[in-house]
């Protein structure tokens, strides 16, 4: 056991208590370590100001939610008019489902610009690993709670919705069926399948969420925050105060508290505006066709998953017969490209070819509905493995030659002309497009160990890049 | 600890006692997995429906629950009859060989069908499951081919289906549309989901 602080004689009686409960919680500790004495880069940008922002998201989601749950009902007949019952009679419901709703949009909305924060600045580099692994982690833990909160409001959209991505895995060979039939609990997306989505919805992803945030958050304050140079403050050679702490950095509380009080300020006008003013946000937020009963007999003419799963789903859609045979004809040509460039001995060459070979094999035996769904997968998957991917000797792209911005640009305006195009009802122009869209993707990624190499970079200053005003 | 020797008998027993507990733990499991499959009411809810289908005129639809799944009836005219035999080369499986949704036997021909005029197919799109929506009007039309010759349209990732529910090429959708069993009490009323089996 640590040893008894005593207070001193003249303390107050809030200092006596904090000294006590010192003795037997580390509070003062805790405080101190994450908040008054974490030293965070003093030249954040705006980028910066989206990682409390997702915090705000989630406190608002999960505190509007507890108060929806008072007055939703999980059952496929009652679910729908106890939703219409929310918006009309429960006081103020309408704007508690609106903050929900529009919650949902914006946590995607602040979750993708954070995530891309990270991306240029190469916030995912060592030693940030597992707080990337960790965010992706939230990511995909998010992607499910939309998901499965989609289906709650048992409208058309929710209805079909589930029915399409629960049929995702029924794809996967041999056992798909049986899961997919696991996971709607019947033979149909029925009352089974909607109250074990609104379990999931309302505890379990949760759980499994907050549990994640905090993961991200303890792998954060103990490696540092990365900034937009990329330099390390905390470095063994970088410039330190008599005390140690980092002469480039400040700290969090009351420094970065104070400046994220502007972020919430814009981002609550943002948020308040929609929510007052537009909440359907024009058929995006909230769909039209979901203020339809759901109905099993009837297909809507057009149907789209929420904006923010749209990026993934054109990648679904683009994966066709063509899509499979472009796909076998590129690993064929890299297991030739292997052969003829690459330094490898005999045994190597033997490995590749037959790995090519195998890979094409399976794309053709297997249809090309289940590859669409592991392209899919693989395209968030693929996030995951980032900070192996990326071998340029810098970590933001301030420091990265011009080129990488532009394909940084291109990367970009791609996934939002997929994420448009998963909105549109199918069209050949637009499957051609979106299978385009897919190879950059996956070139980007899977291509980065090579790509991220090449080109003139600029030299990393030591200290950051900061203007005091 | 690290001076110390490995107890060898204590390493062991910690071995097998995790392991004893890792058993413990799936076997736990077992019953809380379980329980997402299909519970013994949701089994029971599949009884065969009949169907009275004198109603139907040449180029109309009518759908029914079975299963919880559409049903489609239709009523093809001649010239939809007619067209389906032109289709061959353009079909994944024209004569539905494949065996993802097997086809009941005295329906595996061009029509798909005990009744070259009646048309029964669960109106389920093999993709991922959308319900495809009637494209009867033969000619060219948005997400259409040209040369279109009426059938059905999946709105969600935009399979193509001839009247008689058989994909075309290079289409999301792998598979023809499932035929459920099915029989003609009289002329005009039919059972979905039994046939004669005897």
């Amino acid at each position: 056991m640590a040893e008894f602080k005593v207070a001193p004689a003249n303390a107050t009686a809030g200092e006596k208590l904090l000294t006590w409960v010192d003795n037997r919680f580390p509070a003062s500790k805790l405080y101190k370590e994450h908040l008054s004495e974490y030293y965070a880069p003093k030249n954040f940008n705006f980028f910066y100001f989206f990682g409390s922002l997702a915090l705000l998201v989630l406190v608002i989601q999960i505190v509007t939610g507890i108060f929806l749950v008072m007055h939703y009902k999980p059952d496929a007949n009652l679910a729908f008019a106890s939703v219409e019952y929310i918006m009309r009679d429960v006081p103020w419901g309408w704007l508690i489902r609106y903050m929900h709703s529009t919650g949902a949009s914006a946590f995607f909305v602040v979750v993708y610009m954070h995530m891309f924060r990270g991306l240029i600045y190469g916030s995912y580099r060592k030693p940030r690993e597992l707080v990337w692994i960790f965010g992706c982690a939230i990511f995909l833990a998010l992607m499910a709670e939309a998901f499965m909160g989609y289906l709650l409001p048992w409208g058309q959209m929710s209805f079909w919705g589930a029915q399409v991505i629960v049929n995702l895995f029924a794809a996967v060979p041999f056992v798909g069926p049986d899961l997919a039939l696991l996971i709607r609990g019947d033979y149909v997306v029925g009352d089974a399948t909607l109250n074990r989505f609104f379990s999931f919805h309302v505890i379990a992803v949760p759980l499994v969420l907050l549990g994640l945030v905090v993961a991200h958050i303890i792998a954060l304050h103990e490696v540092g925050s990365n900034n937009p140079d990329g330099v390390e403050i905390k470095g063994p050679n970088a410039p330190k105060d008599a005390q140690g702490h980092p002469l480039d950095g400040i700290p969090f509380h009351p420094y970065y508290t104070v400046h994220d009080i502007l972020g919430v300020s814009g981002f609550l006008l943002v948020f308040c505006s929609i929510i007052f003013f537009a909440p359907e946000l024009g058929g995006y937020f909230l769909e039209y066709n979901n203020f339809i009963p759901a109905d099993p007999l009837k297909t809507p003419l057009h149907i789209a998953p929420v904006w923010y799963f749209t990026p993934f789903y054109s990648m679904l859609r683009a994966t066709t017969d063509v899509m499979v045979n472009v796909l076998c004809v590129i690993l064929g040509l890299a297991a030739v490209g292997a052969l003829l460039k690459g330094r490898l001995n005999l045994i190597a060459k033997g490995l590749v070819v037959g790995a090519a070979l195998v890979a094409i094999l399976l794309l053709k035996t297997f249809d090309a509905k289940f590859w669409g769904v592991v392209v899919m997968g693989g395209a968030v998957i693929i996030l995951f493995f980032l900070p192996w991917l990326d071998y340029s000797p810098v970590k933001s792209i301030r420091y990265r030659p011009q080129w990488h911005k532009v394909l940084y640009g291109v990367f970009v305006v791609i996934f939002v002309v997929l994420g448009y195009l998963g909105i549109q009802a199918p069209s050949t122009i637009g499957t051609i497009v979106s299978q385009v869209g897919t190879l950059f993707y996956f070139g980007f990624f899977l291509l980065m160990p090579w790509w991220s190499q090449i080109g003139t970079f600029k030299q990393v200053p030591d200290r950051v890049n900061f203007h005091p005003h | 600890m690290s001076d110390n020797a490995v107890d060898q008998g204590k390493r062991t027993w910690l071995i097998a006692s995790s392991c004893a507990g890792a058993v413990g733990g799936v076997a736990v499991a077992v019953p809380f997995v379980s329980t997402f499959a299909p519970s013994e009411r949701a089994k029971a809810a599949g009884a065969a429906v009949e169907v009275d289908i004198s109603g139907i005129k040449p180029g109309e639809k009518l759908t029914v629950e079975w299963r919880g799944k559409p049903v489609w009836v239709v009523r093809r005219t001649p010239e939809q009859v007619a067209a389906l035999k032109t289709l061959t080369p353009k079909l994944v499986d024209p004569a539905s060989e494949r065996t993802a949704y097997p086809i009941p036997e005295y329906a595996k021909n061009a029509g798909r069908s005990i009744k070259e005029e009646f048309l029964i197919v669960i109106g389920v799109c093999t993709h991922l499951g959308c319900s495809p929506s009637d494209k009867f009007v033969a000619g060219p039309q948005p997400s259409l081919p040209d040369d279109w010759q009426g059938g059905f349209l999946c709105p969600c990732h935009g399979s193509i289906f001839d009247m008689a529910g058989r994909v075309f090429k290079n289409m999301p959708a792998p598979d023809n549309l499932e035929v459920p069993p099915h029989m003609f009490l009289s002329d005009s009323k039919v059972l979905i989901g039994e046939d004669k089996k005897a």
